[in-house]
């Protein structure tokens, strides 16, 4: 469920007189406030209603009362839906290894010598080439880092230490990277210009994207994939490409790969330390450029991204910068001067979409992990409409069923047994639309099947009432009694589905969640209508002394 | 105009002919959990990770033709399953799809160039994990729903019997077992909505032993000379009529939910009544003899306390 503004008032409504409709039924009375009340909140429910139901509403109207919409879940509208798993193990090593670089200048500054390396499970390992350091080492570390676990590596005879986050910190870093993936890929797919997008936590590590109307989500997930790691670095033209690839880089070396075209992929010979990251672009817009060079991105940076820039290009006039992303170069310029200004331009042959998503992705930020997408669904808006169609027939049909069969079966109590399911389904439609719920189409489901179950109340209250009668009892204490005793059983039945509901709500997606919605909201609204509003009627008649008899 | 499908004096001998049908039940049982072993479940790709492909067709066209127009695609195993309209609407699952770009355009492109005019509804590609997580997921909610119900109804009859929730589980796992039996026999595709329709039916297969049991705790505190078992059929003959009745409701709603509820409503539907059916059944045939037997259905009742 999207969590738009949620405007709480249309809900609260139709609460406060249900509540009060139930506080005059556990307190007995003529029943005539109750059925005023209950006409009441069906014509709330129908305004709540109208908004859903697109029928068009005066300004007036508009501006003073709320109008929640029914959500349709992308089953029933088409579009996609992509689950992602963010890569939060990736994340950790990460930042664990910013730390060890941190730790390296420390060490340095202190004049501590140390081996500072990550091993495969993302610790940092740091060797003292001098033992003797060893309490020096400790004082240091203790007094700057206290998120961080320091442990012996016993081998090594008090000279290898791994570092590690605490229980604590890791739990900070996990859940910070988490919110900046979330906010990362909200930005992104922000900026694709589709209405009503959908991006929420799922889980621990997971995201969920969902894109109505979208039949091809491959943009988005192009987009969505991107770590989008920038960085800039020096490129080696001392020595030969191809040399480099034959027989490996030389030391301080590597090689990176262009980006794909005609010919292939070509290969950059890059001076491995970082100059610069994307950390410092605060801006990216696309230019069309001229006929020869086609769309391009400027990219701004902000000061200290601009001063760091500058000390680059006024050091480096002559030699060529890489400009590199997710370790792909997409251009490798000579520096034909000092670059004071902090702008940056990325030409390289786009498309103007390529040139869009490009500024999109340094925009929005990198991502600190990498993210799979672990789940696609996409519908077409052809079965979206042939869905609605199909639920749209059983309900109607079922509904017929049931509301001929009771009025055949009981008569007068069955019509009013009829009366009440109508109310029910009406007002479980109501506090759907008040809540902005998703209608899917298992949803649908649960809707059709209310139906049937809902209608169970007055089953039981209506045998109940026969069997009284049957006893010799007056049609008045048939009616106390039939209610009374009935309501053991419808509320005990009761209670397991709704249980059933509620962990199908907690364990569900998508659309099971949409199914355990209406089934809830159908067991409460269907306990509402079919046994309190229908009591109030037969109160009603007996404060009228109408009821001679009950047909039932 | 009222009807009543149901004497009021009915007397039907549930109680004495119980031997009978708990082997009926165990048989019924056993049969399930061999096909369920033997022959599996259709998992769809909630559970079994892989992707689906919803095609729709203008003219008819066969399973072959299918598979020989995505030949080129090298998308190894796939499985062609009819689906709504025979003839025109099909099902296509294969293993992978992460590699291929544009999964939904490429396929109705190769399907198209094949000649025949095809539509592409509905593409669903769930990863092999995921799906191996949900399927530990559904087996923890199943079992998880199947005791809460359990223990809930122990508690509210514990008054009469604490076997009343002994008797809810059995006929639960009883229910579950014959719908998924059902559902190995016809092979509709189980995914998480046919696992939803499963958890609801452990929610009303309750419901209904409820009734009957409500009825039992009632006459049980009324005629307290009677034995269990005279008690207990005189219960179920007394409700018989609202247990039919409750039921029939839903299950008259289900089969309408089945015949026109369209094709991707049609796992969870037939779920939902093939369990209705078989809740109805087990509350009455099988959540009573369980009490019977563990109480012992001569004896008299000679620790009855007030009935809840």
């Amino acid at each position: 469920m999207a969590a738009q503004n949620q405007n709480l008032a249309p809900i609260l409504i139709l609460l406060a007189i249900a509540i009060a409709i139930l506080y005059l039924h556990l307190t007995g009375g003529s029943g005539k406030t109750r059925l005023y009340l209950a006409a009441a909140l069906t014509v709330v429910g129908v305004l709540l209603l109208l908004p859903s139901l697109a029928v068009p509403l005066p300004s007036w109207y508009t501006s003073w009362f709320p109008t929640p919409k029914i959500q349709l879940g992308l089953d029933l509208q088409g579009g996609s839906h992509l689950l992602l798993e963010v890569k939060l193990d990736d994340a950790v090593k990460n930042a664990l290894k910013r730390r060890g670089e941190d730790f390296k200048r420390e060490l340095a500054s202190n004049k501590i010598d140390a081996e500072v390396t990550q091993d495969p499970s993302g610790a940092v390992l740091i060797k003292l080439k001098d033992p003797s350091q060893r309490s020096q080492f400790l004082d240091l570390a203790g007094r700057l880092y206290n998120d961080l676990t320091i442990s012996q590596q016993s081998s090594e005879g008090g000279a290898v230490y791994a570092i590690n986050f605490t229980p604590h910190e890791l739990a900070q870093v996990r859940s910070s990277a988490m919110d900046q993936a979330l906010e990362t890929i909200r930005n992104r797919i922000d900026q694709l210009g589709v209405r009503e997008t959908t991006v929420q936590r799922e889980g621990e590590d997971r995201i969920l994207v969902q894109l109505p109307g979208i039949q091809d989500p491959e943009r988005a997930k192009e987009l969505i994939g991107k770590t989008a790691v920038l960085e800039f670095k020096l490129v080696d033209d001392t020595h030969s490409v191809a040399d480099a690839q034959r027989n490996g880089p030389p030391p301080g070396d590597q090689i990176l790969y262009g980006r794909p075209e005609e010919g292939g992929r070509q290969a950059y010979l890059v001076e491995s330390p970082v100059l610069m990251t994307g950390d410092v672009v605060t801006d990216a817009r696309v230019r069309p450029g001229g006929r020869l060079e086609g769309p391009y991105v400027t990219v701004d940076l902000d000061r200290r991204g601009a001063e760091m820039f500058d000390a680059i290009t006024a050091a480096n006039v002559g030699r060529r910068i890489a400009i590199i992303l997710d370790n792909t170069v997409y251009m490798a310029p000579v520096i034909k001067e000092r670059i004071p200004e902090g702008r940056v331009q990325i030409t390289g042959s786009f498309t103007i979409e390529e040139a869009h998503d490009l500024a999109i992705v340094l925009r929005s930020g990198a991502l600190p992990a990498p993210v799979n997408i672990i789940e696609e669904r996409t519908v077409g808006p052809s079965l979206g409409r042939d869905s609605i169609r199909d639920g749209e027939l059983s309900f109607i049909i079922g509904a017929l069923a049931v509301l001929i069969f009771m009025v055949v079966y009981y008569s007068g109590a069955g019509l009013l047994a009829d009366f009440g399911l109508s109310l029910n389904i009406l007002l479980l439609v109501c506090v759907m639309a008040a809540l902005e719920a998703t209608l899917t189409l298992p949803g649908i489901a649960g809707i059709v099947l209310t139906l049937g179950m809902s209608v169970d109340a007055n089953v039981l209250i209506n045998e109940r009432m026969r069997e009284e009668l049957r006893a010799g009892k007056s049609p008045r204490e048939a009616v106390k009694l039939g209610y009374e005793r009935a309501w053991s059983a419808v509320r005990d039945s009761n209670i397991s589905t709704f249980a059933a509901g509620l962990i199908l709500f907690e364990f569900g997606t998508g659309p099971v969640k949409g199914f355990a919605v209406t089934l809830c909201v159908g067991i409460l609204t269907g306990l509402f209508s079919c046994i309190v509003v229908t009591r109030a009627w037969y109160d009603y008649l007996i404060s009228q002394r109408r009821l001679t008899t009950i047909s039932v | 105009m009222s009807l009543q499908l149901i004497k009021p004096d009915v007397n039907i001998d549930f109680v004495g002919k119980r031997y009978f049908f708990v082997a009926l039940s165990t048989a019924i049982n056993l049969a399930a959990i061999l096909l369920l072993i033997f022959v599996g479940l259709n998992y769809g790709v909630d559970f079994a990770g892989g992707t689906l492909v919803q095609v729709r067709f203008t003219e008819a066209v066969s399973g072959s033709q299918i598979r020989a127009a995505l030949a080129p695609l090298h998308l190894g195993d796939l499985t062609v399953q009819d689906f709504g309209k025979v003839g025109h609407e099909y099902l296509i699952r294969f293993a992978e799809g992460h590699n291929v770009r544009n999964l939904g355009r490429t396929i109705g492109d190769a399907l198209n160039k094949a000649g025949n005019h095809a539509e592409v509804e509905r593409v669903e590609t769930v990863g092999a994990k995921v799906g191996h997580d949900l399927r530990t997921d559904a087996i923890e909610a199943l079992v998880f729903a199947t005791i809460l119900m359990g223990v809930y109804i122990a508690i509210q009859f514990r008054h009469v019997s604490w076997s009343f929730g002994a008797g809810a589980v059995i006929a639960l796992i009883h229910d579950v077992l014959v719908v998924t039996g059902a559902l190995v026999i016809s092979q509709l595709q189980f995914d998480l909505t046919t696992l939803a329709a499963l958890l609801t039916v452990i929610g009303y297969s309750v419901h209904d032993t409820i009734i009957v049991s409500d009825r039992i705790r009632e006459d049980a505190a009324k005629r307290r000379r009677e034995d269990l078992a005279t008690v207990m059929n005189r219960a179920i003959n007394e409700t018989l009529s609202r247990t039919l009745l409750t039921s029939g409701t839903a299950i008259t709603v289900l089969i309408a939910l089945l015949a026109f509820g369209g094709p991707i409503l049609r796992p969870p539907a037939f779920t939902l009544l093939v369990g209705f059916i078989t809740g109805t059944y087990s509350s009455i045939y099988i959540a009573g003899p369980v009490v019977l037997f563990w109480e012992g259905a001569g004896r008299r009742r000679k620790t009855l306390s007030r009935a809840a």
